[in-house]
């Protein structure tokens, strides 16, 4: 979590807001960002420290674990529509890169914005696709992977 | 910084999903564990008590945020880092 506090700014500057949940109360999250986050990261963690007690609101998005009570890692990109455009799930042991997450955002929102599809490891200001008929069987004329 | 209030006096709801029907109650019973969380669906919409810096305690329902983009991060539990 404080690694994506820390990048709040390019979240903030794409128009995104962040919103952090785990089976902790609130009050243990009030504390975790006073003791601890706010000596982390300057400012403390900006976003909403959501509470997901019972795992209720993980088992309906998949990442309950059940044996352990807790919600593993999980990361949903939702757009304005409310339509979950990715995710990704881990198991606890290896954490998430939140670079690879604001890569996947600013193509997500091209996409929105000019119907172009973005090949695999598209960066922004990369070459883009555009999908017609045209392009059948011709891919390699504009793209290598 | 403004004083942070408590407002979560009343529960958070948890998952909004629609309620089965009396007759569906049987066979819902495994099916409310299912995730139904799909790319390219509609997210689930939930509602939970949150703690926001500066604000304090409050309820927060993810339809709050219609008409943004928004990145949804579950975690297992406070106090971890990887």
């Amino acid at each position: 979590m404080a690694a994506v506090a820390a990048r709040y700014d390019q979240f903030k500057a794409l128009g995104v807001e962040v919103l952090s949940v785990s089976t902790d109360s609130r009050f243990v999250h009030k504390i975790w960002q006073e003791e601890e986050l706010s000596k982390m990261v300057e400012g403390g963690v900006p976003f909403p420290m959501l509470s997901d007690g019972g795992g209720r609101i993980g088992t309906v998005y998949g990442v309950y674990e059940e044996a352990a009570g807790v919600d593993i890692r999980g990361r949903f990109i939702i757009d304005p529509d409310f339509i979950i455009r990715a995710m990704e799930v881990l198991t606890p042991e290896v954490g998430r890169n939140p670079d690879e997450l604001i890569r996947q955002i600013k193509a997500f929102q091209h996409a929105r914005a000019t119907g172009e599809v973005m090949p695999s490891g598209w960066q922004p200001g990369d070459k883009t696709l555009k999908p017609g008929p045209a392009l059948v069987g011709k891919v390699w004329k504009e793209w290598k992977p | 910084m403004a004083k942070e209030v408590d407002g979560c006096v009343k529960p958070a709801g948890g998952p909004l999903v629609a309620a089965p029907t009396p007759a569906e109650k049987t066979a819902a019973k495994e099916e409310v564990r299912m995730t139904i969380a799909r790319t390219g669906k509609e997210a689930p919409d939930f509602e939970a008590t949150a703690y926001v810096a500066g604000q304090g305690f409050k309820n927060i329902k993810l339809s709050d945020y219609r008409g943004q983009w928004v990145v949804l991060c579950f975690y297992p539990g406070d106090f971890t880092f990887v």
